[in-house]
């Protein structure tokens, strides 16, 4: 399990929730070796921008996922996770993403029995050659997030 | 003769024999019941008493019984698998045949989870099959364990249920065999709506000689309403209701907007189709009667069987 | 092999709320091939757990344990340290496993974490369905293989019923008759004679009807 990756999340100095327009959301995005991380590879060498909140952990195949990852992510302080593999049908392990999304999708039941809204945890697919798509998940679903508002898991503040 | 019941007579003299249900209401009401008798008595030879009938608690089938024994005449109690054990099972026979009741009919039941106890626990200690056994040795001075009854024997007449329309329908007539060798003086089917399936039936039950070994009663349901035909064809595991049927009981309020009229035109196209299933199993060789099920409408009874021509019951006769 | 489900984590929570230290505790044999209770399962479970009472603002210490099998003296024991530690222990094996780790720890409060619900078969991947219901007295030599008490729902020993239709049982479509599978398998072997018989009445003694049932082989105690 790539703790090291989370666990700087973890370290990072804790948000003071003044306003919404203030929060900034910790993203942990999973993304295996052979597209997304490519294209978020590429995202950065065409100089594209995306949010500095997304923190990619690299990993050789979105089937790599287990459940607990995603998990601990949450737990750890992550206010959105995302899972981010080939297009379905090219999963350079031939069904890596297929499983992961499933896995994906057992773990929003896991986390809204807990009080987490689903919307937190999402997958997407896309190829290596799309940086500009990259650019734009990480935009959206950070935007996304920001809607949502910080994880109910934060450490409550006064307002 | 097994028991001496009006039905028996009646059926062993080679008459054709009318039954009807009855059913009690879920709470005490005796006077219920004796209504209920009343507009049944004289337009059938016995009345079936239905045991917690779709697996809701309703009175008694026995206790709705001795009811109508008191009035003189031949109840049919029932007895489903679902709801006790053999202990209690032979307990309840023999309290029925203490007050003369001498028809039973031996049934699995609906499963409870269809019902209104969905919570309740599945009992089925033994089968219908294996009931039908029990009621035989029980007649015959035996207890379900081997050991002999310490009194003379309940006198009993012997029913079964049989449903030509239940699944694997290649396999209906054997199941019917194996009930009468187990001791089934008595058949009641499920309510023949398609007569094709119910003539193939008949046939193969006559090439294995099952008509003479049995009198089997074929199963009429007069429909109320066109509601009530969807939700039999649709609803009601092992009941084949033919579409043209259903449509006969839609078709006969179109364009009528008075509610008591279309009440009215249901009804009398339900008794028209009923009227019309019974003179067609008559016609069937090996069909020695018929069970009305009027589902929560006692009351239309007479009117089938007066418009069937089966109202001329042969004299009940007095007990022996 | 047995399987069971998780419990709902608002039950679970109902009742580990208002302790200190829980060990949510695994087994890795049959609970753990249903994907219910093994290891990883302890995990999932705990970080809910943790992710709950983050929110409840419960100051809650949840460990994880799992190990090969609650039913057996010498598994539990090597738990022992955990198990001690714990303020209540959260098990997620079978109703066996989670009552005999509470007879090796009679003063430690165990909890269910799992509902047992039976003796199954994997029909596919992540599809596990009932077989057997341990009757203690098997008929399948009567039944072409098929069994009458677990997979008819009521059981009967000579059927169909008359509510069986197109193969599936009244009680819901998505069943299918237990007495359609035992036709059909006795009809492609040619073997439908069998089903003549009449099918006497069972003998319930030693199925659970006759109590609590012990088996003892001498040649294996010490």
């Amino acid at each position: 399990m790539p703790e090291a990756a989370v666990e700087t999340v973890e370290k990072r100095e804790p948000q003071t929730v003044r306003a919404a327009e203030k929060f900034e959301p910790n993203i942990v995005a999973f993304c295996c070796h052979y597209c997304a991380f490519a294209a978020a590879d590429l995202a950065g060498v065409m100089r594209l921008q995306y949010p500095a909140n997304t923190k990619i952990i690299r990993i050789p195949c979105t089937g790599k996922i287990d459940i607990i990852y995603l998990l601990r992510a949450f737990e750890k302080g992550a206010d959105g996770v995302f899972v981010a593999g080939c297009l379905e049908g090219n999963c350079h392990f031939m069904k890596g993403n297929i499983v992961a999304r499933k896995r994906v999708e057992y773990t929003k039941k896991l986390i809204k029995d807990v009080g987490i809204e689903p919307e937190r945890l999402e997958m997407y697919n896309l190829s290596s050659a799309m940086g500009p798509r990259f650019a734009e998940i990480a935009r959206e679903f950070t935007s996304k997030i920001k809607e949502i508002g910080p994880s109910p898991l934060r450490p409550k503040r006064a307002g | 003769m097994k028991a001496g019941s009006n039905l028996e007579q009646v059926l062993e003299k080679g008459l054709f024999a009318v039954t009807a249900e009855l059913g009690p209401k879920q709470g005490v009401d005796a006077a219920d019941i004796r209504h209920k008798a009343g507009l049944l008595k004289d337009y059938c030879d016995a009345m079936n008493i239905t045991d917690n009938q779709t697996a809701v608690v309703r009175m008694s089938s026995i206790g709705a019984a001795i009811i109508v024994r008191q009035m003189g005449l031949d109840p049919v109690i029932q007895i489903v698998c679902r709801d006790r054990n053999r202990l209690a099972i032979q307990a309840d026979v023999l309290g029925a045949a203490a007050h003369d009741v001498m028809n039973v009919l031996a049934l699995t039941g609906d499963h409870q989870t269809m019902g209104n106890h969905p919570q309740a626990k599945n009992v089925h200690d033994i089968d219908s099959l294996q009931l039908l056994q029990c009621l035989k040795g029980l007649r015959e001075g035996r207890f379900m364990n081997g050991d002999p009854l310490k009194t003379a024997p309940p006198k009993l007449f012997i029913g079964a249920a049989a449903n030509p329309f239940g699944g694997p329908l290649e396999y209906r007539v054997s199941r019917l065999a194996k009930k009468i060798n187990a001791g089934a003086d008595f058949i009641q089917t499920q309510p023949v709506f398609d007569m094709d399936i119910f003539k193939r039936y008949m046939e193969d039950a006559r090439e294995r000689g099952l008509h003479e070994k049995t009198h089997i009663l074929a199963g009429i349901i007069p429909m109320k309403s066109a509601a009530m035909a969807k939700y039999m064809r649709d609803n009601v595991a092992g009941v084949i209701l033919p579409d043209d049927k259903v449509n006969r009981m839609a078709n006969s309020i179109k364009g009528i907007e008075d509610k008591e009229e279309k009440k009215k035109r249901q009804a009398e196209e339900g008794v028209k189709i009923a009227c019309e299933e019974i003179e067609q199993v008559r016609e069937i060789k090996g069909v020695h009667g018929i069970h009305i099920m009027a589902v929560a409408w006692e009351e239309i009874v007479p009117k089938v069987v007066s418009k069937a021509n089966l109202k001329e019951r042969p004299k009940r006769l007095p007990d022996n | 092999m047995i399987v069971g489900e998780r419990k709902p984590v608002g039950e679970i929570w109902g009742m580990i709320k208002g302790f200190r230290k829980v060990l949510v505790f695994g087994c890795n044999t049959c609970v753990a091939v249903c994907f219910a209770g093994g290891e990883k399962e302890v995990g999932i479970l705990a970080s809910q757990i943790r992710m709950k009472a983050k929110q409840e603002n419960v100051d809650m210490l949840v460990i994880e344990g799992a190990i090969e099998r609650q039913c057996e003296h010498e598994f539990i024991a090597a738990a022992k340290d955990q198990i001690e530690s714990a303020d209540c222990v959260l098990s997620i094996a079978c109703g066996a496993g989670i009552q005999f780790t509470g007879e090796d720890f009679p003063h430690k409060i165990i909890l269910p974490g799992l509902n047992t619900t039976g003796i199954n078969v994997v029909e596919q991947n992540g599809v596990f369905a009932e077989r057997c219901q341990s009757c203690g007295d098997c008929v399948l030599h009567l039944t072409g293989g098929v069994c009458p008490i677990s997979r008819c729902s009521k059981s009967i020993l000579n059927g169909p019923c008359g509510g069986s239709h197109d193969g599936k049982c009244e009680v819901n479509p998505e069943i299918p008759c237990g007495w359609q599978l035992i036709y059909d398998r006795l009809k492609l072997q040619g073997r439908l004679e069998i089903l003549d018989e009449v099918i006497p009445a069972k003998d319930w003694r030693p199925s659970r009807d006759g109590g609590p049932r012990k088996i003892i082989r001498e040649d294996l105690q010490e």
